[in-house]
């Protein structure tokens, strides 16, 4: 039997306020446990939450992003269970009147191949404590567990999807898309590793054609790109072995685990918190007016999707190109300033998907860490354009930037005497005297068929460009070459 | 204290204000006698949990060297005690519970710092029911509360220690709240003035939740006067309270005295039923005549969904109070078990042993009615009740400038005597659908049942506390129940 895979994403996205959705605190990551947790977030008795105006403009930002409605009113709800690090006994967040209604996002798969996924709303809420299992005991030495607030009250969107993909790599472009929405629209620092992006993944199968869905499972907290195609894809397949076998998928939530790519369960429906949502009576409905949200609709920079659309269209870009150039705002950004001073799209994508990338992947760094600048690069880019430099001579130069050799281009050009030999005395003493010391070769070539010769005057170039050290201009070399060889015959 | 007021047994605010304004005692002095009182008074009554001398005394000392360098203002220097769940910084906040017996806010609450900043001394933390929930102050942690007229009596509750001790004339003046009668049902209990503003007048921050859509702070004093003053010093809009009213606050004192001619009283029909104590019925008439000869006139009006108030009331304070209560756990503060085994026992054990009886039946409650299933049956539809409730109010207050009625169907009962969960929560019939609606509500003293006092319950529009103040105060002009003393009173000064 075929068998189709269906996924929703729930995607946590912390956002970038300075303080806390409800408090003052500073929501800094990498405190001192419990030093960046006040009163209100440590839950005392007669504290009361008041809500960050900036998490609400975020939210709204992102839900104008994907061109959802926002919501005139958005409510609070309090979402009631106990757990260690959930310092109220519930986690306020938004139940029945989200502040993002329904939108959809843009993903583009490897072969170029655009698809829309539907987002059904977005909604604000506060993030929980951690609890540190480890190191902690008491004074007769038994285990216990540590409780850091840091993180309780920090302000979180959660963007739930429509379950409209069907493929893990579907799965994980949708989560590149909106990790490029976010981080573009500057909301979220988008730091997987640190946690500022998780997400949670409902899988179901079903028989290709079939129109209902199947039962699904809910994968918590897969938070890497990789992770979840790893944990989709073992879960599609535990669910279609499971049900070929004649069991049956049982509706659960289920943890990821990255060492044994494997999913195992947590809890079954019948094990599943009561949670007893009702509004938050502290705090007020949100209530937005037209004006505020034009306001901020007018705040919205360039959004992937369309600067992927103009670096192809406009640009003529390739689909790839512009694909990965757009999806980080950081490396649009850094593109467009090396496309402006340099003059040639083409040149600056080549650029930047070649030795830049290849670069920063080698140092593990990131395109805004990068020791070449924007300027820098279109400043190189421009000098192989107007032929003061090879384009394997420009590979030194840039290798002579990233290691802070020098300012500009020009500068190491210059120290490093790169500048291309375009004289034609100059090149053709370095052709006679390449001729004079290859008898040998000379003669093979001018014995040769001439669909052979092609190949063989590449032999001469080569030497050319060794004795010039790579600075003769390689296409003046050629003609040359081929003249007083052909000369010869 | 006789040279200096004209009530030695139980002086007021407005008086002691004056009496330190002209010199004729010090704030020391003050607290001096009140600490002196309270310590007669205290072994009968227990309507504190904690007095806090020490701090009392040198609040004393630095409004008396305020008042010597010019700094003074109307309250500075005035004794007062607030109910033991404002929170106070340094000082212990039980809220009644043994859950919070060892619990001490590094911040006070916003009315507590107001009153702080105005120069007021407090002399302490009055007893309570346990979080709030009670209707005769016998759920305390620290046992029932007396009625300084008849130590048999309860004081009524919530807060009935902050009643007690004002009746008592141990303070002039106290903080309470109100979230289904809980000020003015003790001040009925007790012969004093309580009022219950609108919701969102005073902040709610510092102040522990019990039911915090209906939570309300206010004054709990001798006169409808002192409670003006009170009332000014602590209302207004609070940046950390997101439900504190934006509205401005009036000068409710400057108020007080306007004439009463022309003022439309309405009476509802449904606050005059079966179970009303004749006695507390005379009463409200009686007082209804004082006020048409104040130029007043009077028509019956309807409140059609009366009867559905203690239901709603019952369903939506639990839902919330279960929810708010949830943060006492055993882990970041309060009453923690002896060596849990995990953290599923911490909670249970936790959470058994630091909460009494009626805290658990209201959390029972408010879990189960916001259960799946059942949510919309309990909590949605108590809700719509909630807003025909207030549309009676609104409906109400298009014919009428204010309600007035008994503010409890009897005078104080006898300690032990309510035994029934059920028949103690109704008490609070006329008093409830006030804090569903969100308008404001004053007790004033308006006669006995027997030995026991009685009150009338005013009631207005929202935000129209400075009427309320007027209408009051303008019955305590033309009448002396309040200045009534219990022989209690007399005993300990």
């Amino acid at each position: 039997m075929q068998w189709e895979t269906v996924i929703g994403l729930e995607v946590h996205v912390q956002l970038a306020t300075r303080s806390k959705i409800f408090s003052g605190a500073s929501t800094a990551f990498g405190a001192e446990p419990n030093r960046q947790a006040s009163a209100v977030d440590l839950g005392l008795p007669g504290t009361l939450p008041v809500l960050n105006e900036q998490a609400v403009a975020m939210a709204v930002q992102f839900g104008l992003g994907i061109n959802a409605e926002i919501a005139e009113t958005s409510v609070f709800d309090r979402k009631n269970y106990f757990y260690a690090d959930l310092p109220k006994g519930y986690q306020t967040s938004q139940m029945y009147h989200p502040i993002v209604g329904s939108g959809e996002v843009e993903i583009t798969l490897d072969n170029d191949v655009t698809r829309r996924i539907g987002i059904h709303h977005a909604h604000l809420e506060e993030d929980a404590g951690k609890s540190l299992h480890e190191s902690f005991s008491d004074e007769t030495g038994r285990e216990m567990t540590g409780i850091d607030l840091n993180r309780a009250g920090t302000p979180l969107l959660e963007i739930v999807s429509e379950p409209d993909m069907r493929s893990a790599k579907e799965a994980s472009a949708y989560l590149r898309a909106i990790h490029a929405i976010v981080t573009y629209l500057g909301i979220s620092d988008g730091n997987m590793a640190e946690g500022s992006m998780r997400c949670d993944v409902n899988v179901s199968v079903r028989p290709k054609g079939q129109a209902t869905f199947g039962t699904r499972a809910e994968i918590k907290n897969v938070n890497s790109f990789r992770f979840v195609e790893q944990a989709i894809a073992f879960e599609a397949e535990r669910q279609i072995e499971l049900i070929e076998d004649g069991g049956e998928v049982v509706q659960e939530t289920r943890l990821f685990d990255p060492d044994r790519h494997e999913t195992r369960s947590m809890r079954t429906k019948e094990e599943a918190n009561d949670y007893r949502y009702f509004p938050c009576p502290d705090l007020l409905p949100v209530v937005l007016d037209q004006a505020y949200i034009d306001r901020l609709r007018d705040t919205l920079p360039e959004l992937p999707a369309a600067k992927r659309a103009r670096f192809e269209g406009e640009l003529g870009l390739s689909a790839y190109d512009a694909g990965v150039i757009a999806s980080s705002r950081a490396m649009a950004d850094y593109f467009e300033e090396a496309m402006h001073v340099c003059g040639d799209a083409k040149q600056a994508a080549n650029w930047v998907q070649g030795e830049l990338s290849a670069a920063l992947k080698r140092e593990h760094l990131d395109v805004a860490q990068s020791p070449v600048t924007a300027r820098q690069l279109g400043e190189l880019i421009a000098r192989v354009k107007d032929a003061t430099v090879s384009g394997k001579a420009a590979k030194q130069v840039f290798q002579a930037l990233w290691d802070g050799q020098g300012q500009s281009a020009d500068d190491i050009i210059d120290a490093k005497g790169l500048k291309q030999v375009t004289d034609t005395g100059a090149i053709d003493k370095m052709i006679d005297e390449v001729i004079a010391s290859s008898p040998k070769q000379v003669a093979q070539y001018v014995e040769a068929e001439p669909d052979k010769r092609g190949k063989m005057i590449g032999y001469f170039v080569g030497q050319v460009m060794k004795a010039s050290r790579g600075t003769a201009n390689p296409q003046q070399v050629n003609q040359r070459l081929t003249e007083k060889l052909d000369a010869r015959r | 204290m006789s040279d200096h007021t004209a009530d030695p047994f139980a002086p007021t605010v407005t008086s002691l204000a004056a009496a330190l304004k002209r010199g004729d005692v010090s704030s020391r002095e003050l607290a001096t006698d009140c600490l002196k009182r309270i310590e007669r008074a205290e072994p009968a009554l227990n309507s504190f949990i904690s007095v806090t001398a020490e701090q009392a005394l040198a609040a004393a000392d630095a409004a008396d060297r305020a008042r010597a360098d010019g700094r003074a203002g109307f309250l500075t220097g005035v004794p007062l005690a607030f109910k033991d769940i404002f929170c106070t910084r340094d000082v212990k906040t039980s809220c009644g519970s043994k859950m919070l017996d060892n619990f001490i806010a590094p911040y006070s609450a916003t009315a507590v710092q107001k009153l702080d900043a105005a120069g007021c001394v407090s002399l302490g933390k009055t007893n309570m029911d346990e979080f709030a929930m009670g209707s005769s102050n016998e759920s305390s942690y620290y046992g029932a509360v007396k009625n300084p007229w008849d130590l048999t009596a309860v004081p009524g509750g919530s807060s009935g220690g902050s009643a007690a001790a004002v009746a008592a004339g141990l303070v002039p003046a106290t903080l309470g709240t109100d979230t289904g009668g809980s000020i003015r049902q003790p001040a009925a209990f007790c012969g004093i003035t309580g009022l219950k503003p609108t919701y969102g007048r005073i902040s709610r921050y510092g102040i522990i939740a019990y039911a915090s859509s209906l939570d309300q702070a206010g004054p709990m004093a001798r006169t409808a006067e002192d409670c003006a003053h009170l009332l000014g010093a602590i209302a207004g809009h609070d940046p950390r309270d997101s439900t504190s009213a934006p509205h401005a606050v009036p000068d409710y004192a400057a108020e007080l005295d306007a004439p009463l001619t022309g003022l439309k009283i309405g009476l509802p029909r449904e606050y005059f039923g079966d179970g009303l104590d004749p006695a507390a019925a005379h009463a409200v008439n009686e007082a209804v005549k004082v006020y048409e000869s104040l130029g007043a006139t009077v028509r019956d009006v309807s409140l059609p969904h009366t009867r559905y108030a203690t239901s709603a009331y019952y369903v939506i304070a639990p839902a919330e109070a279960s929810s708010n209560l949830a943060r006492f756990d055993g882990v970041r503060f309060g009453h923690r078990c002896d060596s849990p085994e995990d953290l599923i026992d911490l909670y249970k054990r936790s959470r058994a042993e630091g909460f009494g009886e009626e805290v658990k039946r209201r959390i029972l409650i408010g879990t189960h009615t916001l259960s799946e299933g059942f949510f919309d049956a309990y909590y949605i539809k108590a809700q719509k009740v909630r807003r025909l409730i207030r549309q009676d109010f609104l409906d109400a207050f298009d014919q009428v400038d204010v309600l007035m009625g008994p503010t409890s169907p009897t005078p104080a009962f006898d300690l032990g005597a309510q035994k029934d969960p059920v028949s103690m929560y109704l008490q609070d019939i006329y008093t409830i659908a006030v804090n569903l609606a969100g308008i404001p509500g004053i007790s004033v003293p308006a006669g006995f049942s027997g030995a026991r006092p009685v009150g009338l319950q005013i009631l207005g529009a929202h935000f129209s506390e400075a009427r309320l103040l007027n209408v009051a105060h303008r019955f305590q002009q033309a009448t002396d129940w309040h200045r009534q003393r219990p022989a209690f009173a007399k005993e300990i000064v």
